[in-house]
């Protein structure tokens, strides 16, 4: 009933091969065949948004996606926005404005918010409530997430004008 | 009354020196693993032959176990073992959750997994163990177990009625515990009442939905006898004691590591069978054995809560004082008492807090906890206190109704002064200093009441219904042996840490307290770095290992600032003492002439530098034939702190909501909160104000969304976080906190707790919001969550 796929993509700019179970989803991949354990599983269906990583540039869930689909495909993690110092200044935004308590939900919600970065760079405190909403926190009351996004999307602002 | 020294007296630095943190908002120094994904979470630890369980949980609510054949399941690739009840039982004694205290208080013995019945929906009955977490899905998924189902008992309405299933035939009926505090005569009072008011509320059964499910690997390694335990709990001591208490172990052979936990909110402070079974499956298999649950399972056997209904009377006289609360409360907690605070405390919690912020001389309250066949349920965050608050100011907003009086004037006529403690409350409630009126004032000043009232009439000419609700509160926090050592659980109240400091002049704090996030360990390092003299950056924070840090109770009741802040504090006190002996006999000079700032050794007079901190500990520790001879030269000191003189240091607020009700969908958009809350001594603003924020909105979760909704049958219908819903950030208001300090006079330090404070009033401020947008329509809603539904049905929109 199970049967294998062999697979190479990029994850965080190295490039993995692996033979894979075809019922194992990206998250597990991840964690379990890479150690990366910065993305978390959550609810395990695709509601939550612990579990979310940067796709071919795009966030997704990754208990919604089948590894064995990802042949050639560029896959980006916590671990590896924090190495190349991508998103730096949301890492600091958060850590400044307590917009992570028990941090479970922080990877995966550092990835939406850099998505709006780059997709809503004038995003208004309302919109960046509806772009983080698929991702859940049960710890701040999602406040000092939305404090910290606004703080990043005006400094990039004034530091692009400057 | 106790002495209470001073910060002078002891020699402190003054608050405005520069390594005066206590009252600053210094960012968590934790935080960055976080936000870098490099946190460890139960999960993320992997040991040497680990295998994985999983569990065939019942698919009723009510069953007899009639066989379990496990030869499918064991010819599954990668399937290791079966285990029944019955298996788990010969290493593992069972547990009865009651407290000595909570008089005539009764549950029947539990086992890791069940021996003859289930009796709930989602119990777990049988494990399978497994090289992954997969195959041992598919294990389970093989199983053949034959269930018989029995009748069950579903409604708590009906629990102890003629007729009613017995659900654990040897206790004789469904009757957990009653208990009844009547002060005064009420039915006197009722009698000369100008008015009475009264309605029956009901607060919805909900869970703590942690974003990490619970998390446990258990690690038996028979060479040596010791168990070690990688668990996302809240308290390291207590489970340390449970897993050698039930698997016939010496406590010090168990070792429970507990490092990064993914949120708790009380739902990790309790025993759960699958856990335990854990334990037994790696003490007979000589191996780690890891469980996370999913989050279906969790839906099922997570604690749930807030299962209540609370009818409530309150009698007022002509002028608007309060004269009498009468409290009739049910709760359902499901088939067991959970072990060890037992499910038996909710519901004494709103005998305890009903009525709390009001000066008032008569009161009964009642509650009634009684079995039925669902989830168990126990202790979630803001312990009771949602639905004490939910009943008191729901009749308060009705008894102003019912006289014509401003919702606010009638709280300030009827709020305890200020200047009236020491005081007891008619529940029996010692309350050492709070501040109702001064957090009113406050609130006042930031509630634009005038603007907002203005509007509201506005809004109505163009059918659009706004509402301004309040909520006064009381908060149980600092909990001594009085909440659970009493009763005989072995749950430490005191708690203590160890700081040393190490030869570079760095310092080290172990604390038998734990962080979930709220911020302890960052508020420990700034009590440490205060206490002692040198930079936040210069101190490490241990905690979550019962091998290394101090015995201890965790964090759980809002006690990890008060109690773990205050041992932390005297130790560090302590050390400072210590290093200035020593440095006094380098420098011959007093010690007591000397300070320590910046991590610096300088003169206290003049605040000239004599020594660097990292000087003395290269001279104590590889140079210490320098020194005196008798000189004590221990740079490591330990403190306990307990409460003594109250047993809770209770804390207060007030929380106001401005909501819209859409009266055509029944949706409700909150469009501000507001919250001003009392926790004495606030260590680090930024991380109160964010519990407090965390706080109001699961208190909104409550009230607005999260519902665990069961059928007739007993069959849970909201299993997934698509069915359940918890609040989003697109729903969430902004919401702005302010604070008043009274500080306890038990510590030096004078914190109390303020994790809770946001539960514990959000759910009455919206309920009263809604009702005053829904005042002019003649509606009102009492059942929580107050859902689009039941808003409608009290329009008469639908029926």
């Amino acid at each position: 009933m199970n049967r294998r796929i062999d697979i190479t993509l990029t994850v965080n700019g190295e490039r993995v091969s692996r033979s894979v179970d075809t019922r194992l989803h990206l998250i597990d991949f991840l964690r379990m065949e890479l150690g990366l354990t910065g993305a978390h599983t959550g609810c395990e269906h695709g509601v939550c948004g612990a579990c979310t990583v940067r796709l071919d540039g795009d966030p997704v869930r990754g208990c919604l996606v089948m590894v064995a689909s990802l042949d050639g495909s560029v896959v980006e993690t916590i671990e590896g926005l924090s190495d190349t110092g991508e998103i730096r200044d949301l890492q600091e935004a958060f850590v400044a404005r307590n917009a992570a308590q028990c941090g479970y939900c922080t990877p995966g919600m550092l990835v939406t918010a850099a998505d709006i970065l780059v997709e809503s760079p004038e995003a208004t405190r309302e919109e960046i409530r509806e772009h983080i909403s698929g991702n859940y926190c049960r710890c701040t009351g999602y406040q000092a997430i939305v404090d910290a996004v606004e703080d990043v999307l005006k400094a990039r602002r004034t530091s692009e004008a400057a | 009354m106790n002495e209470i020294v001073t910060p002078k007296s002891l020699g402190l630095s003054r608050e405005d020196l520069p390594n005066s943190y206590i009252g600053r908002s210094v960012p968590r120094p934790n935080a960055r693993k976080l936000v870098e994904g490099r946190a460890t979470y139960t999960d993320d630890v992997t040991l040497p032959r680990l295998v994985h369980a999983a569990f065939l949980r019942s698919p009723h609510a009510h069953a007899r176990i009639v066989s379990v054949d496990p030869a499918a399941a064991l010819a599954v690739p990668g399937v290791v073992r079966v285990f029944t009840g019955a298996d788990l039982a010969k290493v593992c004694d069972p547990w009865v959750a009651v407290l000595a205290h909570l008089k005539g208080m009764k549950s029947a013995p539990q086992y890791p997994l069940p021996l003859e019945r289930a009796t709930w929906q989602g119990e777990a009955v049988v494990a399978v163990v497994a090289e992954s977490r997969a195959a041992a899905e598919d294990g389970v998924a093989a199983l053949a177990v034959a269930f018989e189902p029995l009748p069950a008992q579903v409604d708590m309405e009906t629990a102890l009625a003629p007729g009613a299933v017995v659900i654990h035939p040897e206790l004789g009926d469904n009757l957990v515990f009653t208990r009844t505090a009547e002060t005064g005569d009420v039915a006197a009072a009722f009698a000369a009442a100008h008015r009475i008011v009264e309605a029956t509320f009901h607060t919805g059964r909900h869970t703590g939905v942690t974003l990490e499910p619970r998390s446990i690997i258990a690690d038996y390694n028979r060479a040596d006898g010791t168990l070690t335990v990688h668990h996302s709990t809240q308290a390291p001591h207590m489970m340390q004691n449970v897993f050698a208490t039930q698997l016939r172990m010496a406590e010090g052979d168990v070792r429970v590591i507990c490092k990064d936990v993914g949120g708790s909110y009380g739902i990790k402070v309790h025993v759960y069978p699958d856990e335990m079974a854990v334990a037994c499956m790696s003490k007979i298999m000589g191996r780690p054995v890891k469980f996370i649950a999913d989050r279906f399972e969790a839906f099922g056997s997570d604690i749930h809560a807030r299962d209540h209904r609370i009818k409530g009377r309150l009698a007022v006289d002509a002028e608007g004082r309060f004269l009498a609360f009468d409290i009739d409360d049910l709760t359902g907690i499901g088939p067991y008492s959970v072990y060890p605070r037992t499910s038996a405390v909710e519901g004494n919690q709103v005998v305890n807090l009903c009525g709390g912020p009001y000066a008032f001389a008569n009161y009964r309250c009642t509650t009634t906890v009684v079995l039925q066949n669902k989830s168990p349920t126990c202790q979630y965050r803001a312990v009771g206190h949602p639905i004490a608050t939910t009943v008191t100011e729901g009749l308060v907003d009705l008894a102003a109704e019912a006289l014509g009086m401003d919702k606010v004037a009638i709280r300030r006529k009827n709020l305890i002064r200020d200047d009236a403690y020491p005081c007891t409350s008619p529940a029996g409630m010692r309350f050492e200093g709070l501040s109702h009126h001064a957090s009113l004032d406050k609130l006042l000043a930031m509630v634009p009441v005038e603007k907002i009232r203005a509007d509201q009439l506005e809004q109505r000419q163009r059918g659009i219904y706004r509402g301004l609700g309040l909520a006064s509160f009381i908060e149980l926090t600092n909990p001594s042996p009085f909440m659970y050592g009493i009763g005989g659980a072995k749950i430490s109240a005191q708690d203590g840490c160890t700081v040393r400091m190490d030869p570079d002049g760095s310092l080290v704090a172990l604390s038998g307290v734990t962080e979930q996030g709220q911020g302890t360990e960052a508020i420990l390092a700034q009590i440490v770095a205060h206490g002692v003299g040198v930079p936040v950056s210069k101190v490490k924070v241990v905690t979550g290992d019962t091998q290394t840090t101090p015995y201890g109770g965790g964090t759980w009741a809002c006690r990890g600032a008060g109690i773990g802040g205050e041992a932390a504090l005297q130790s560090a006190i302590a050390l400072k003492e210590q290093i200035l002996e020593v440095a006094g006999a380098m420098l011959q000079a007093q010690g007591s002439s000397l300070d320590i700032i910046m991590g610096e050794v300088v003169d206290k007079a003049t605040g000239q530098v004599r020594m660097p901190l990292a000087e003395l500990g290269r001279i104590v520790y590889y140079r210490g034939d320098t020194l005196p001879k008798d000189l004590a030269r221990e740079l490591v000191q330990t403190r306990h702190f307990i409460t003594k003189e109250y047993p809770f240091a209770f804390t207060n607020g007030i929380q106001a909501s401005w909501l819209e009700v859409d009266v055509e969908t029944g949706m409700v958009k909150l469009l501000e909160h507001w919250c001003v809350e009392d926790c004495g001594r606030v260590i680090n603003p930024m991380l109160v104000d964010e519990q407090v924020r965390g706080g109001i909105v699961q208190g909104i979760g409550g009230a607005l969304y999260e519902h665990c909704i069961y059928n007739e049958d007993g069959q849970l219908l909201t299993t997934t976080l698509a069915d359940y819903l918890v609040p989003m950030a697109a729903e969430m208001p902004d919401m702005h906190v302010g604070h008043v300090e009274t500080p306890t006079k038990e510590s030096l330090l004078g914190a109390k707790g303020a994790g809770e404070a946001g539960t514990a009033g959000a759910p009455a401020a919206i309920m009263n919001a809604i009702n005053d947008a829904l005042s002019p329509l003649g509606a009102r809603v009492l059942a929580q969550p107050f859902t689009p539904d039941r808003i409608l049905r009290a329009l008469g929109t639908i029926a």
